[in-house]
């Protein structure tokens, strides 16, 4: 039993996760490109940080003591365009403008166009620098509020990365935790094959990291690992969240070919009926 | 000959009266200056610290300075993640590094995020001399100018460095923006003087003979760095064979100052660039760019051209790659020739 989060919050939780995934595949479906598989593999850690880790105000993005959220692989944003338009930060019906000229929600998030994204991100391997150097700094100015970085497997090959963990560790930045997205897949295949990571714990706890492992479906196991993150206070923390990729969608899940592309809209019906039945399990409103 | 109000050293001809310092010592005393001024100011090294003269910054104000090791990419990143925070960062490392290897990390989490990191690119131009083609920096303008939101300041001597980083960082209109700085490791002369005016964004002119006749000159010097000492004697030594030259200090190559450049060709008619960088997109394609718009004219291109740099002697190196004084007599010769 957690400490820190109870049962009927927890029962929210996946029920909002839920409703991130079917928002997911309506946007990309009305986009007509961009990335499914690490989104909905990403929904309950992304609902998870919006609806109870983070403090922020969605209608003050720019409120001073917010904690920060870094995406470093910035093709996930569709997931983070979800959560973040459920917390109120912009209209449901925005999320149709996904990709679409003049739109804000730019295929890989520009920090510029769309406020409570904190940063531009895309190209791999650059987020955890950058979140790095905004907790330096924040520590400079005895703030108190937490910087985060979620980041995936994939992008760990780049060298960028390992400097950045270099960096964190030499200075001890406690008050950054970075998420792994664990998924195992990257756009050419299976990530242990194209370049093995394993063992990841174990090189971040080289690099001075404390360092915890979680199932990134369990919401329980999320919040534990973010409190105890909090609790470290010589070294900054790394959750590596085993994660599903397609989570929740069972045609997809585990196959790497559905990193880079959307559904189809016969596709995307069917999958909006098994996230709306959760499988079949329930009968839904719309039947 | 010399414009009075750009308030030059006299004597600038004869170099052996002249101080001679380097640009990388104007860019240290310039980021004290800025650390003085502003507690927002922090200075990153990636172990390059007293080459690129942020060791001054260092010693005064530790607790601002961080050392990221031998890592240009962090180095960019974790200055974005401070610049985004409301830091004013200041990032120096040798050019063919830094903007040279971090330069993707540059223009998306400096350029597109639009955040107010200084990019001091040292060692750059071909004078680094012994350490050879690795080393030399020889686009490091041209990276920076195609990116959009980047300032790019090339000093012309150590006083103007020492400005030209002060006000990358405190000028009001331009400390919000991403700029890049670039240096040289040689001493050179040094023949601005704190009264010559700095201002980001306007070039001046260091050298106008229609001050004195009234007649306008046959053509126009536009250069930026240390080369332009070379090019205000190339001018006064023309003058003694009765070639007139403006000399035009462009130490801002974006955004350029497009109405002092125009107004110098419609003047002249004849344009020579001077630039210890290569003849593709650097200063010298800026100004052709402008003028090919608004008022072309013939323009010869002083830099490398389109080739590495080698080992040698910086003054040897110079002379070899045709960046003299007397291959920028050439050039204004054919520039004047190609005159209709």
């Amino acid at each position: 039993m957690s400490q820190y989060i109870h049962d009927d919050k927890i029962k929210k939780l996946e029920e909002l996760a839920n409703q991130a995934r079917e928002l997911l595949i309506g946007e990309l479906t009305e986009a007509k490109s961009g990335h499914t598989a690490g989104p909905l593999g990403m929904a309950d850690i992304f609902t998870a940080l919006y609806f109870h880790i983070l403090n922020h105000d969605p209608k003050n993005p720019d409120w001073e003591e917010r904690d920060r959220l870094f995406l470093s692989n910035g093709h996930i944003c569709p997931i983070r365009y979800a959560v973040m338009a459920m917390s109120g930060y912009f209209p449901l019906e925005e999320l149709q403008t996904l990709r679409k000229f003049g739109s804000r929600l730019q295929g890989h998030p520009e920090r510029e166009r769309l406020p409570g994204v904190e940063t531009t991100s895309g190209p791999l391997g650059s987020g955890l620098g950058q979140a790095a150097g905004y907790a330096y700094a924040a520590r400079m100015d005895g703030k108190k509020f937490r910087v985060y970085c979620a980041m995936s497997d994939g992008e760990q090959e780049a060298g960028n990365i390992w400097e950045s963990a270099m960096f964190a560790g030499k200075y001890k930045l406690n008050n950054l935790t970075g998420i792994i997205d664990r998924n195992n897949i990257q756009i050419d295949g299976m990530v242990e094959n194209i370049m093995p990571l394993e063992p990841l714990k174990e090189k971040y706890e080289a690099f001075n990291w404390h360092v915890i492992e979680i199932d990134g479906h369990n919401f329980e196991a999320i919040v534990d690992a973010v409190e105890e993150a909090k609790a470290i206070y010589e070294k900054p923390t790394m959750i590596i969240a085993h994660t599903i990729p397609g989570k929740g969608i069972k045609d997809m899940e585990f196959d790497y070919k559905w990193h880079g592309v959307p559904p189809k809209p016969e596709e995307a019906k069917k999958f909006l009926d098994e996230l709306r039945t959760l499988g079949g399990k329930i009968t839904s409103e719309h039947q | 000959m010399i414009n009075p109000d750009a308030k030059l050293v006299d004597n600038l001809s004869d170099k052996s009266k002249l101080e001679m310092a380097a640009t990388r010592d104007g860019y240290g005393k310039g980021l004290v200056e800025a650390g003085e001024k502003d507690q927002r100011v922090v200075v990153l090294s990636a172990d390059l610290t007293e080459s690129t003269r942020s060791h001054w910054f260092a010693e005064k104000f530790p607790e601002r300075f961080v050392q990221v090791g031998v890592a240009e990419q962090n180095m960019a990143t974790v200055a974005s993640g401070m610049a985004n925070y409301g830091k004013i960062p200041f990032i120096a490392s040798y050019a063919v590094f830094s903007p040279g290897r971090n330069n993707e990390q540059i223009r998306t989490t400096i350029s597109l995020n639009n955040v107010p990191v200084k990019i001091g690119g040292a060692h750059a131009g071909i004078s680094v001399g012994p350490d050879g083609a690795t080393h030399q920096a020889l686009e490091d303008i041209a990276l920076m100018r195609v990116q959009p939101n980047m300032v790019v300041l090339v000093p012309c001597d150590a006083i103007e460095a020492r400005k030209a980083t002060a006000a990358a960082a405190l000028s009001v209109n331009w400390r919000s923006k991403p700029t890049y700085i670039r240096f040289g490791r040689e001493k050179s002369p040094v023949f601005t003087t704190g009264e010559t005016p700095f201002e980001i964004g306007k070039a001046e002119i260091f050298r106008d003979p229609s001050i004195h006749s009234g007649q306008a000159a046959d053509c126009v010097i536009i250069g930026c760095g240390m080369l332009l000492y070379n090019a205000l004697i190339a001018a006064e030594e023309l003058s003694k064979e009765g070639i007139e030259c403006m000399v035009i200090n462009s130490h801002t190559v974006k955004p350029l100052d497009e109405k002092t450049i125009i107004e110098a060709a419609q003047k002249t008619g004849a344009v020579v660039s001077v630039e210890e960088h290569q003849i593709n997109g650097g200063l010298g394609s800026a100004v052709a760019e402008t003028l090919s718009r608004n008022f072309p004219v013939p323009q010869e291109y002083i830099g490398v051209q389109n080739r590495f740099g080698e080992s040698g002697e910086p003054d040897e190196l110079i002379e070899i790659f045709g960046m003299g004084i007397a291959s920028i007599k050439e050039a204004v010769k054919r520039a004047i020739a190609r005159k209709k």
